[in-house]
C-alpha cells in the first residue's frame, strides 16, 4: 500500500543556507498555536532542505519520500529493528520514532553521507570484506550506529561493539561478520587518522 | 503504519507548556523522547488528538548538584545523563543502570523524565528512583509539588501526575558513599527487563546497617519488600542470611506470567538477582573508595 505523504510543496534545495529555528522570533509569552502542517528547515548530509510537512509524518518517511534519499530503510516502524538509524545532531537515533516536524533546525546524516559505490567509506569496506551483510536491508542502520560508536569509542572492545549494536537486528549474518567488520573498521579509521 | 491525525504544538517554555496542558489536558499527550509514545501512536494503540512536543523547552535539560541531591531536568537525554560527570561521580547506581535503559539509539533520544513519567512496570529508572528514595517535581499552573518516587508510581503506566501538571525535574540523593548495584535479566541487552533489582546498602563494619531493594518487572510499580529490608538491617550478610533473602523475595513478590517468562521463573530470578545485587553492593560499600576511613567506624563496632 502506498503511504500518503504531503506532496503539496516540493522541498527546495538551497545549498549553503544556515538552518534556523522558524519559531525563534515568536513571542515567548503567547501560547503556541496547534498546527497540522508546518514548514521546516533542516540540513541532511550537508544540504539544506526547506519543506512543509504533515505533523504526523515520521522523519524516515520524510527523508525517503519527500527528500528522495532511500538509503535509510524502514523496517518495523516502531523502534525495534534499527534499520532506520540515522545521526541526528551527531547522535544515533531511530528516524521512525521522530516526526519530521521535530527535525526543524537539525543536522542529519544518513547512509548516503558515507561513501559512493566507487569509493566506499572505510566502515563500508570493512562490512564488505568481513561479510557483515548479506541481503543488506539492515545495513544502513548498522553503518550509522557504527559511525556513532566509533566517534565516541575509536577502539571499542568486542563487548562494547555488541552492546552498541544490540538495537540493530540482522536476520542474515548471525552478527559475527558484523562484529568483525566493526573491529576492523575501527582499526582502518585509526590508521587513516594517523597517516 | 502512520499515526492517526493529531494537532501539534511545540512550546518553548514551561509556562507555554502548562498553558497548553491547562487548555487541552485530557485530549493532549506530552511528547518527550518519544521512544515509548511514538510506537504507541504508530500502532494506533494511542490516539491523542493533540501532541505537545517538549523538545524545544530548553530549561528542562540540565544536571546540577543541590546540597545532597543531584537534580536532573526532565528532558535530559538518558545518553547525556550517562555522560554527565556528576552522575558518574555522585550517582553510581544511576550511572550503572542507565546503559540498561534501551539500546544506544534509544538513549540518545529517550529522556530521564520521560521514562519515569511513562512508568512502565518493567522500566529501570523507576526502580532506581524508589531504591534511592528520590523524588520528582510536578509543576502545575498554580503550584509545584515535590512527590517521593514511592508515592509517584500508582500502577501500570499510571502515576500521581495530574493532567495539567508537567514533570519538570528528577531529584536523586547522592549515594557515592553507599554500596549500590543494579542487575537485570532481559532477553536481549537493552530490552525491558524480565526482572531487575536495584540495591542500596549501607555497611557498618561487616554488618549491613541498612538495605533497600526495589524490583522492576514483578508488579504494577517498583516493588519494595519491607520484610526483606527488616531481615537485612543489622545482619551480617552470610550465605545463610542471603539464602533466606532469596526465599523471602520469591515468596513475597507476585509477578505475572507472560509470553516472555512464567511467574515462577520471575520469582526464582528475582531471588537470585537480589542475592547477587546485595553481595555486589555490600562489597562496594566496603571498598576504600567509598570512604570507610573517613566515616571513622572501620572495625569499631561490636
Amino acid at each position: 500500500m502506498k503511504r500518503r505523504t504531503t506532496r503539496g510543496k516540493r522541498p527546495r534545495r538551497t545549498h549553503g543556507a544556515t538552518p534556523h529555528r522558524a519559531s525563534a522570533a515568536r513571542g515567548k509569552r503567547t501560547t503556541p498555536r496547534l498546527v497540522d502542517r508546518k514548514e521546516i528547515t533542516l540540513r541532511i548530509n550537508g544540504t539544506t532542505h526547506v519543506a512543509t510537512v504533515d505533523v504526523r509524518t515520521t522523519l524516515v518517511d520524510f527523508i525517503r519520500e519527500q527528500v528522495g534519499l532511500t538509503g535509510t530503510h524502514v523496517g518495523c516502524e516502531h523502534g525495534v529493528c534499527g534499520a532506520c538509524t540515522i545521526l541526528f545532531d551527531r547522535e544515533p537515533v531511530r528516524s521512525c520514532l521522530l516526526f519530521a516536524v521535530q527535525a526543524d533546525g537539525a543536522e542529519i546524516s544518513t547512509v548516503e553521507s558515507l561513501g559512493t559505490p566507487e569509493h566506499l567509506h572505510p566502515v563500508q569496506e570493512a562490512f564488505r570484506d568481513h561479510h557483515g551483510l548479506q541481503c543488506g536491508f539492515c545495513t544502513p542502520g548498522f553503518l550509522m550506529t557504527t559511525m556513532a560508536l566509533l566517534h565516541d569509542r575509536p577502539a571499542p572492545s568486542e563487548a562494547e561493539i555488541r552492546s552498541a549494536l544490540s538495537g540493530n537486528l540482522c536476520r542474515c549474518t548471525g552478527y559475527q561478520g558484523i562484529v568483525e567488520a566493526v573491529l576492523d573498521a575501527a582499526q582502518r579509521l585509526r590508521t587513516q587518522a594517523h597517516s | 503504519m502512520k499515526p492517526a491525525p493529531f494537532h501539534y504544538a511545540a512550546p518553548e517554555t514551561e509556562e507555554q507548556t502548562l498553558a497548553l496542558l491547562h487548555a487541552h489536558g485530557s485530549e493532549a499527550k506530552l511528547l518527550a523522547g518519544g521512544q515509548s509514545l511514538v510506537p504507541l501512536l504508530s500502532m494506533r494503540l494511542a490516539r491523542p488528538s493533540i501532541i505537545i512536543d517538549l523538545n524545544r523547552v530548553k530549561t528542562l535539560d540540565y544536571v546540577r548538584e543541590e546540597g545532597e541531591e543531584i537534580r536532573i531536568g526532565a528532558m535530559t537525554r538518558q545518553r547525556n545523563a550517562e555522560r554527565s560527570s556528576l552522575v558518574t561521580r555522585r550517582l553510581p547506581l544511576l550511572a550503572e543502570t542507565l546503559p540498561f535503559v534501551g539500546h544506544l539509539p534509544i538513549r540518545s533520544r529517550g529522556t530521564v523524565g520521560g521514562s519515569i513519567a511513562h512508568a512502565d512496570p518493567s522500566a529501570e529508572l523507576p526502580a532506581v528512583l524508589v531504591a534511592l528514595g528520590g523524588s520528582v517535581v510536578l509543576r502545575g499552573l498554580e503550584k509545584t509539588r515535590v512527590v517521593r518516587g514511592e508515592d509517584f508510581f500508582v500502577s501500570y503506566l499510571t502515576t500521581a501526575l495530574r493532567l495539567d501538571e508537567l514533570l519538570t525535574e528528577v531529584r536523586v540523593p547522592v549515594h557515592d558513599r553507599k554500596g549500590t548495584a543494579f542487575l537485570e535479566i532481559a532477553r536481549r541487552h537493552g530490552d525491558y527487563a524480565l526482572v531487575g533489582v536495584a540495591a542500596v546498602v549501607t555497611m557498618d563494619g561487616n554488618r549491613c546497617a541498612q538495605a533497600r531493594l526495589a524490583f522492576t518487572g514483578v508488579g504494577p510499580t517498583p516493588v519494595r519488600i519491607p520484610e526483606v529490608e527488616v531481615l537485612l538491617a543489622g545482619a551480617v550478610l552470610t550465605d545463610a542470611v542471603l539464602a533466606d533473602v532469596r526465599t523471602l523475595v520469591a515468596d513475597r513478590i507476585d509477578p505475572e506470567d507472560d509470553v516472555h517468562a512464567t511467574a515462577q521463573y520471575r520469582k526464582d530470578v528475582a531471588g537470585v538477582l537480589a542475592e547477587r545485587a546485595l553481595r555486589a553492593a555490600a562489597t562496594r560499600a566496603m571498598q576504600p573508595a567509598h570512604g570507610l576511613a573517613d566515616q571513622g567506624h572501620h572495625g569499631g563496632e561490636t
